[in-house]
């Protein structure tokens, strides 16, 4: 049994660097940077001090799986991420519809 | 050692060509790939066939496993030739200690074919010597939502592949104590540095994703860090105007329903949401519901055809004006 503390919240708050995504993801910096130029993935700051939403490292983690499994090619994995995105935004959007949704009166 | 039938696997015959094989594969990856499909079986389905894929695609392993013939039923236990038990004691066991107890019983087929050809490429750098980092692993953790809140503590039953002496893996059942530091929320990811599988001879250690899924709770739905509450109000009450009780995950509090409120109002009660991992808490959105008794006394009968008399309000007028809101 393990205990530990070195918890950290993948959320769109928190930041990664490009070494950290892919470390954390397996996929070499240079395929990361050519996903910048495909505008799959939208860094924060200067070229060479870019920073990452943490909130993409667990898709991008995904892309690189199926990169690899699925011998793609970086345009097609930068299509994979971006469709990748668009069900996390449209999952937390039914999610906002789902929690407003009443059930019926009692 | 179970003889499995790559070919079958994939679905292709014995003769098929490279093409064959990695177009074969592309297809069954495409719809068991664990990332993608949606059958539960999908992860041990794609596991197969990329293992089998693995062996077929790769000339020397392909012709290795050739070798063993078509005579052995899926399943089957089967012995290697010895020429191949020797080099395969060589490539796993050889100078570790207890090398002597090697048994290809414990030895999958996948690995056989492994070690043929890192042998073959002349690498001789045999698992002992090379820095293999752990495995990382993601898993989904289901949390009350009142544990969310206050933050947590998790028993993870995870089946930790872990290499003994002889270089050979096997799952070992371990339990994580992860602690689930509040400011959860549906769908959330939290990482867990060091807390996957083991690295080998130096290498570091793999990391452990959580992803949070909390259980629908019997009152409150998440958005996020805010909460939504249906907040049942009486004709009367939401006509006048009253002062009712609430619930909250931090306790009931009194909440002023202002006169003339209606169905589906929104009512925001602020920092009364899920704690954020950055400090402040999401809100909490009553969202109010008119609720008719459906068993009328005598006298609440009456009182409802009086108040139908006396009232003008219609609200159905804007059905005259064409459908236009106003």
């Amino acid at each position: 049994m393990a205990e530990h503390d070195d918890a950290a919240w993948l959320h769109a708050e928190a930041q990664v660097t490009l070494v950290e995504l892919s470390h954390t993801s397996g996929l070499p910096e240079q395929v990361l940077r050519e996903l910048v130029e495909y505008g799959a993935l939208e860094p924060a700051g200067e070229a060479g001090d870019w920073c990452f939403s943490a909130d993409c490292v667990v898709r991008v983690r995904q892309a690189a799986r199926l990169r690899n499994d699925l011998e793609l090619e970086t345009e097609s994995l930068a299509l994979v991420l971006s469709f990748l995105e668009r069900i996390q935004r449209l999952e937390a959007q039914v999610r906002h519809l789902h929690a407003q949704l009443a059930a019926p009166a009692r | 050692m179970k003889y499995k039938d790559y070919y079958a696997i994939l679905g292709v015959a014995r003769n098929a060509s490279a093409d064959e094989i990695k177009k074969a594969y592309r297809k069954l990856a495409q719809k068991y790939h664990p990332d993608v499909t949606k059958d539960p079986k999908g992860e041990e389905k794609f596991k197969d066939i990329a293992e089998a894929y693995q062996t077929l695609k790769d000339a020397e392993k392909r012709t290795a496993y050739d070798q063993l013939g078509s005579a052995y039923q899926p399943g089957q236990d089967f012995r290697p030739p010895p020429d191949w038990e020797k080099q395969f004691r060589e490539r796993y066991a050889g100078g570790a200690p207890g090398g002597g107890a090697f048994s290809f019983e414990d030895v999958d087929l996948s690995d056989l074919f492994s070690a043929f050809t890192s042998r073959a490429r002349g690498g001789g750098r045999g698992r002992e010597s090379m820095r293999i980092p752990g495995e990382d692993f993601e898993v989904a953790v289901h949390l009350a939502l009142e544990d969310a809140a206050r933050g947590t503590q998790v028993d993870l039953n995870l089946g930790l592949p872990e290499y003994d002496g002889q270089g050979r893996m096997r799952q070992v059942p371990k339990t994580i104590k992860a602690r689930i530091p509040k400011g959860a929320t549906d769908g959330q990811r939290l990482r867990l540095r060091g807390q996957g599988g083991k690295g080998m001879n130096g290498g570091p250690n793999g990391d452990l994703y959580l992803n949070i899924v909390l259980h629908p709770h019997p009152l409150f739905r998440p958005d996020g860090h805010d909460l939504y509450l249906d907040l049942p109000l009486t004709p009367w009450e939401a006509a006048l105007g009253a002062t009712v009780e609430v619930p909250t995950l931090s306790g009931a509090v009194n909440l002023k329903i202002p006169p003339g409120t209606a169905a589906g109002r929104k009512l925001r009660l602020a920092k009364k949401g899920l704690p954020k991992p950055g400090g402040g808490e999401g809100d909490l959105y009553a969202i109010v519901q008119i609720v008719n008794p459906t068993v009328l006394s005598d006298r609440e009968r009456e009182l409802f055809r009086e108040l139908g008399e006396a009232s003008h309000f219609n609200p159905r007028g804007h059905f005259a004006r064409g459908g236009s809101h106003g």
